[in-house]
């Protein structure tokens, strides 16, 4: 309990939340690198991913390299790499993609996949090219499943990044390490929150993301109605909040 | 014309679906496919877009082998009626009808103008425009199919059991403006039927499969009922069950038309009563007498 108390008032000291160590500077950090990572792993992972839905070859690749890359141990690699290409963002970005990827090509190719053979045959059939069947049809169709690849991968490298501030670097993973050098439990405790908390919040921001993407007519329990029953209820929790 | 020259289809997995298969689809002109499940319908239709190529054997439409030409362009210029309907769920139904059109260039306002058009002619309410395929009935959405077939003007309109999830009364209104669009617009339509009755209503040529691909006859509807070429045809026209085997029987001082069970098939009108030919005029409920045709 007292370890509880300790850490909130170290979330709650005004002087943690400042200067040039402060925390929003630390969560500033980690949203940069957790961006930078997710951008370069998107644009890797989701073509081969979506490339591999389309046309049905190179699964059991992606299937075997993905678990090779999974089975990575984070914190071996981290080192291994610092040590051979020096200090730096570098190596811990390469790693951090790495990591990410194989969440975000699963997500692609099973979105692709998960689309009905017989709406792809049927799209084939009354004339489209491969380029349109896949962007007017397998590529929307899969968006929820792909954003879904996104989201677990977005979780994953923020938490990652965590570890990763073993090395000099910055975001909160830094106030663990250091806490952990002084003994400052208080310090790691509240770091840890609010790495949680970080998770917590761009996990909900993927999950709207992935409903509104979700397309209307899709049978997913019938996307529309729900669609038009949830905003009815907004406008009456609006109506009874200015009544 | 649409030409098949001893085609075979044989499936990676080993099935043959399609065996040394020849036959002339002349234009203009309705041809029906009609026979036991799996015996290759579905097969023979899908080669003539492209969607299968066939394993040995040639294909022409008017003279030039479909081989030689390039898929998209064909499947842009022939209607495909699908047997599931194959409509995108994530599209509303005005824009599924407009598919193609809108693929081929065509301005939005056009087709959309021209979808709404096609939705009276299959019959759908207008009102259904916006909805998506999945807020329709089976019957709804094979309408739509059948719209999106019609959409591109196509010469070859392949229809593939379009009307096999509408009522009989729906039904029968399709069927009759199949007949009515393809007498006006010339179309020429490869049709796939479970239905014998609808095969010989609609079919100016009929071909019938035995299980395994194998064509049992193919022939007019009057050629097939006059001369089954073997046992499997008399079964599967029904003329075995008595079915077309008619006979008139006077009955209150009306001609009741029963078949060879005795069952009321209809009566007959018109014409004097003459045995031979008593299935000429006979008005059946149904479509238990074909002899005559809406022509
Ligand atoms: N892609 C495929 N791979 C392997 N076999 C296939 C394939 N498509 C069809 N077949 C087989 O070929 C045969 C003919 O199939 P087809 O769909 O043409 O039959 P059909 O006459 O249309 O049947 P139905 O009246 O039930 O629709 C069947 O035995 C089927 O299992
Ligand atoms: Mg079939």
């Amino acid at each position: 309990m007292t370890e509880w108390h300790s850490a909130f008032g170290w979330l709650l000291d005004p002087a943690n939340w400042s200067g040039p160590g402060g925390i929003p500077v630390r969560i500033g950090e980690h949203l940069l690198y957790t961006l930078v990572t997710l951008v370069i792993a998107v644009v890797i992972a989701v073509p081969v991913g979506v490339a591999i839905g389309h046309t049905g070859k190179g699964r059991a690749l992606a299937v075997q390299s993905s678990g090779v890359l999974r089975a990575l141990p984070t914190l071996g690699v981290l080192l291994l790499l610092a040590l051979w290409l020096g200090l730096g963002f570098g190596p811990p970005l390469i790693v951090m993609v790495l990591l990410g990827l194989p969440p975000l090509l699963a997500g692609a190719y099973a979105g692709i996949d998960a689309v009905d053979r017989a709406t792809v045959d049927a799209a084939r059939s009354i004339g489209m090219t491969g380029w349109q069947v896949l962007s007017k049809v397998e590529l929307p169709l899969a968006l929820p499943i792909i954003i879904g690849g996104i989201r677990s991968g977005c979780l994953q490298v923020i938490a990652t990044w965590t570890v990763a501030a073993y090395l000099p670097l910055g975001g909160l993973g830094r106030f663990i390490y250091d806490g952990l050098a002084v003994q400052n439990y208080a310090e790691m405790l509240g770091a840890s929150v609010l790495v949680i908390l970080l998770a917590l919040i761009a996990d909900a921001l993927f999950a709207l993301v992935q409903r509104l993407v979700v397309p209307r007519g899709v049978v997913v329990g019938r996307a529309s109605d729900v669609r038009v029953r949830s905003s009815k209820r907004l406008a009456t929790t609006s109506e009874s909040t200015a009544g | 014309m649409i030409e098949f020259r001893s085609v075979t289809k044989q499936f990676p997995d080993g099935t043959v679906a399609v065996r040394e298969f020849s036959l002339v689809i002349p234009s203009r002109r309705i041809t029906v496919l009609a026979g036991s499940s799996g015996s290759g319908k579905t097969t023979i239709l899908r080669m003539i877009n492209r969607m299968v190529d066939p394993s040995s054997g040639a294909i022409e439409i008017d003279g030039a082998d479909i081989s030689t030409l390039e898929p998209v362009r064909l499947r842009r210029g022939i209607g495909y009626v699908m047997q599931n309907s194959g409509l995108l769920p994530h599209r509303k139904v005005v824009d599924n009808i407009a598919t193609v059109p809108l693929l081929r260039g065509e301005k939005r306002k056009d087709a959309r103008a021209r979808a709404l058009d096609l939705m009276d002619t299959v019959g759908l309410d207008r009102a259904l425009a916006d909805r998506y395929p999945s807020q329709l009935s089976g019957g709804q959405q094979q309408r739509v199919g059948v719209a999106r077939g019609l959409a591109v003007d196509p010469n070859i309109l392949l229809m593939d059991e379009p009307f096999g999830a509408v009522d009989p009364l729906v039904r029968a209104e399709l069927q009759q403006e199949l007949l009515r669009l393809q007498h006006d617009l010339g179309k020429t339509v490869v049709f796939v039927t479970h239905d014998i009755d609808e095969a010989f209503l609609l079919g100016d040529q009929v071909v019938i499969f035995k299980p395994g691909g194998v064509v049992a006859q193919i022939g007019t509807p009057q050629q097939i009922l006059a001369e089954p070429a073997d046992e499997f045809v008399t079964r599967f026209v029904g003329a075995d069950r008595g079915k077309r085997a008619l006979h008139v029987r006077s009955e209150g001082g009306r001609d009741v038309v029963l078949d060879a069970d005795g069952r009321p098939a209809g009566v007959l009108v018109g014409a004097a009563p003459t045995r031979d030919e008593a299935g000429a005029a006979a008005a059946a409920p149904g479509a238990s007498a074909q002899g005559d045709r809406p022509r």
